[in-house]
């Protein structure tokens, strides 16, 4: 087909609504990107995924290995093995699924294989609970593999094509985590817009390992034992994938908008009513449903709020993030996770954001919340007290040396 | 100006999973005819389910997405327009998991909103099982059986399809019948599910339930601890050792210390009711019972503690002896009261008291007892097939009918 009748096709196709949830949302992209390989163990709620992945295979409309592994350990070792050899896969986990499965998920980034996985946010054992909770995603923040928050469905299913897009681009070849928050996400159907094949092949191209894959007619040996006159430099190299990333997440956005007609300019942060906003709240994943009402509604009533809600953990955009935070009077961050122990027992995302200021000029008070864990709603009173808090720092300029914990019982 | 509106439906866990699912599904996708949009999901608390334990799944429609975000990110609305309950015996309350306390079935109905039942039996008999409200609410009566089915197998017997079709009725500010008939059609293909729904719509008529009519007993509840009050490391208090039973002069036997946060009666559809004078001593119901409900009495029989029971009908099963344990429907209980101490205090009234309950085997039962049974009862469920006899359902009566938990006709 030439440009012209690609193109002609392209505008022809139409995207069709479904009414589905954020893990079907993941699985109908699983589909569209012909994952090859789909490796599965249950565990709440990441096993909303494996389900419908199951169904569309036995409906035949999916084509693809589907294997379900006797734990997440070994999930996560077949997906990565699969990879190795050239194949597209999926997996997933939860909780402390996704923790069983440690030892594979920090392997995975030296070996630069581009495993896409969802994690179905969910709270650590124990006590053996099912809400959601960063704490799992969060526990392999630093080992190399790239971390992205969604919000609604239709994000999850777009931001899985992106994942696959990016972490197969040969400049990165860093495994990717989607974090879904359970339950609100992956629980709970809306309407989903599924793109048509034509427009998904045209933004995703085949994946292709060139010299890294393992294939008799490339003979290689993978992950040989190294001493401490190996491991630096081979640490520098993901750190140096890690740094691409962000250049080619920024590329993939780019893409996405111009062929699905939908997505943010900015891939790393969503910006809401910021513009002329004095302080804002920032934080993760559907906790911005909550806060968006409240924002909307204090708007009405002149107050100047705002929102920023972090897609992209790692690699985080420090720096477009820091020009923007410095420009408010207060920013209240609102972590869905735990740092034990932390400075200012803070959760991990408020360190972070603590972190990205200081090198700005203007450093406004970071005032720091812990809400929401174990699934815990993050109601409306609660993001309007979270909200008051942020403006009395930001009219006192004085940062709280600790943080709050919002909506537990005393 | 159109606004959020929300509806829920109570069900039996596992076994009305996808009926429940599949009017939250025809809700939306009905709504969406509108232009309306709308998001399902069960609530994730319930989950996983088990069988026959009362659980929630809800529909919220509105009119844009800014709107709909009030409701996104929550395990339940706090109040709905429309509350389907589709087994009737949840009239008398609601239990899904420990420490919920028991949750009237028209909780969260506001006022002049519409709770619709599924049920044989006319208003009156099931607004004395409903808890009372201070405000006046709307009770609409689908004639139907309850539709069970399992967890891999789906009785498609319009169950779904009539409640859709009552709801443009109930509540036309939701959906129109013009859309749920489109969407019926365009969700199963099926006319004659079109045709079901249509019918119910012409069926159904609501009356008031005014303030205060109705079951007036206070539910049981309890306060949750706070994080300097609860216990460290992940505790609980363990079920201490029981204590003899003192009646009158009578001192002997045992009597188990249950758990206090957790009654479970509300999985009951249907009850044993004991013959003491037939009672052997076997202790094969005491030792069977998976819940520990039966109490030694001091002269050796056996009393069921009726706030423990679930009704799994086990006793009845092992009891050696003719009509000495019989499973009732729950219909013909107003109590939990202790069968034992009506037997000792009046035993001629007992023994005719018992007779009335078990006289009417087997259509006695909440579930299925015999084959054909179902088509005989869709015979009296519409017009079409021959209209029923209105209010001549008593309890133990031949209108005491369901599809039940033991499913022999799936």
């Amino acid at each position: 087909m030439d440009g012209d009748a690609a193109t002609a096709v392209r505008v022809a196709a139409a995207e069709q609504e479904a009414l589905i949830s954020g893990s079907e949302a993941v699985a109908v992209a699983t589909r569209l990107a012909d994952v090859d390989v789909l490796t599965a163990y249950p565990i709440r709620p990441y096993d909303t995924l494996m389900q419908y992945v199951a169904k569309q295979i036995a409906n035949g409309e999916q084509d693809a290995e589907y294997i379900v592994a006797e734990s997440e350990h070994s999930q996560f070792e077949i997906a990565k093995h699969a990879e190795a050899v050239g194949a597209r896969a999926m997996c997933g986990s939860s909780g402390v699924g996704w923790c069983y499965a440690f030892e594979a998920i920090a392997v995975t980034p030296a070996l630069r294989l581009p495993l896409v996985a969802m994690v179905g946010n969910r709270a650590l054992d124990d006590p053996g609970a099912f809400g959601t909770e960063h704490n799992d995603a969060l526990a392999a923040r630093d080992l190399g593999w790239m971390h992205v928050w969604v919000d609604t469905a239709q994000e999850a299913l777009d931001t899985t094509l992106i994942a696959y897009r990016v972490a197969e681009d040969r400049r990165v070849f860093l495994p990717c985590a989607i974090s879904t928050d359970g339950a609100f996400l992956t629980h709970s159907q809306t309407l989903v817009k599924i793109p048509p094949q034509v427009w998904v092949d045209e933004f995703l191209p085949p994946y292709n390992r060139g010299d890294l894959r393992l294939h008799p007619d490339n003979p290689i040996t993978i992950a040989p034992q190294v001493n401490e006159d190996w491991l630096m430099e081979i640490r520098r190299q993901t750190d140096e994938a890690m740094r691409n990333a962000r250049g080619v997440i920024e590329e993939a956005y780019r893409d996405f908008r111009r062929i699905f007609g939908r997505g943010d300019g900015n891939p790393f942060f969503e910006e809401y009513q910021t513009d002329d906003a004095e302080i804002v709240l920032l934080g993760m994943g559907t906790l911005s449903m909550p806060v968006k009402v409240v924002i909307r509604k204090l708007r009405e009533q002149g107050q100047k709020v705002g929102f920023v809600r972090v897609r992209w953990f790692r690699p985080f955009d420090y720096e477009r993030l820091g020009q923007l935070l410095s420009r408010f009077a207060a920013v209240g961050v609102i972590d869905r996770d735990f740092s034990m122990g932390s400075p200012f027992n803070s959760g991990v995302l408020a360190n972070e954001i603590r972190s990205v200021l200081y090198g700005q000029d203007r450093r406004p008070p970071v005032v720091s919340f812990i809400a929401g864990l174990g699934g815990r709603e993050v109601t409306i009173p609660a993001v309007k007290e979270m909200i008051e808090q942020t403006r009395r720092a930001a009219e006192t300029g004085k940062t709280p040396m600790d943080t709050q914990w919002i909506g537990v019982r005393a | 100006m159109a606004r959020t509106i929300s509806v829920e439906v109570i069900y039996r866990g596992i076994f009305q999973k996808t009926l429940a699912k599949n009017i939250c599904r025809g809700i939306v996708l009905a709504a969406r005819k509108e232009g309306k949009i709308g998001i399902a999901f069960g609530r994730y608390g319930d989950s996983p389910e088990r069988n026959g334990i009362p659980a929630k799944n809800f529909a919220i429609v509105a009119p844009n997405e800014e709107e709909l975000q009030l409701s996104m990110a929550q395990y339940e609305p706090e109040q709905t327009d429309v509350t389907i309950n589709v087994d009737d015996m949840m009239c008398k309350g609601v239990e899904s998991w420990a420490w919920y306390g028991l949750q009237p079935i028209n909780q969260k109905i506001r006022e002049q909103g519409t709770l619709i039942v599924t049920s044989m039996l006319p208003a009156e008999e099931l607004i004395k099982f409903c808890h009372t409200k201070t405000h006046p609410y709307r009770l609409a009566v689908l004639q139907a059986i309850p539709s069970f089915s399992g967890l891999w197998v789906y009785k498609d017997d319009h169950t779904d399809v009539r409640i859709l079709g009552a709801l443009p009725k109930v509540c036309p500010e939701l959906v129109s019948l013009d859309s749920v008939l489109a969407a019926i059609k365009e969700e199963w293909k099926d006319d004659l599910k079109a045709k079901s729904a249509r019918r119910s719509f012409e069926q159904v008529t609501a009356r008031t339930v005014r303030p205060g009519e109705g079951n007036p007993e206070v539910p049981y509840k309890f306060d949750l601890p706070g994080w300097k009050t609860m216990r460290e490391g992940v505790t609980i208090d363990g079920i201490r050792l029981g204590e003899p039973i003192k009646f009158g002069d009578e001192i002997g036997g045992y009597r188990p210390a249950r758990n206090p946060y957790f009654k479970k009666f509300s999985t009951r559809t249907m009850r044993p009711v004991i013959d003491f004078d037939k009672c052997i001593k076997c202790t094969l119901c005491w030792l069977q019972c998976p819940d520990s409900c039966f109490d030694v009495m001091p002269d050796g029989t056996y009393d069921l503690n009726a706030e423990a029971c679930c009704g799994c009908g086990v006793c009845e099963a092992v009891c050696p002896v003719d009509d000495c344990v019989t499973m009732v429907n729950e219909a013909a209980f107003g109590d939990n009261k202790s069968q034992w101490e009506m037997f000792k205090t009046d035993k001629a009234g007992y023994k005719a008291w018992v007779d009335a309950k078990i006289a009417h085997r087997p259509e006695r039962s909440h579930g299925f007892r015999y084959l054909g049974q179902y088509q005989e009862q869709v015979a009296k469920m519409g017009p079409a097939a021959g209209t029923p006899e209105k209010g001549s359902a008593g309890p133990g009566g031949r209108k005491q009918m369901g599809a039940g938990a033991e499913g022999g006709e799936e």
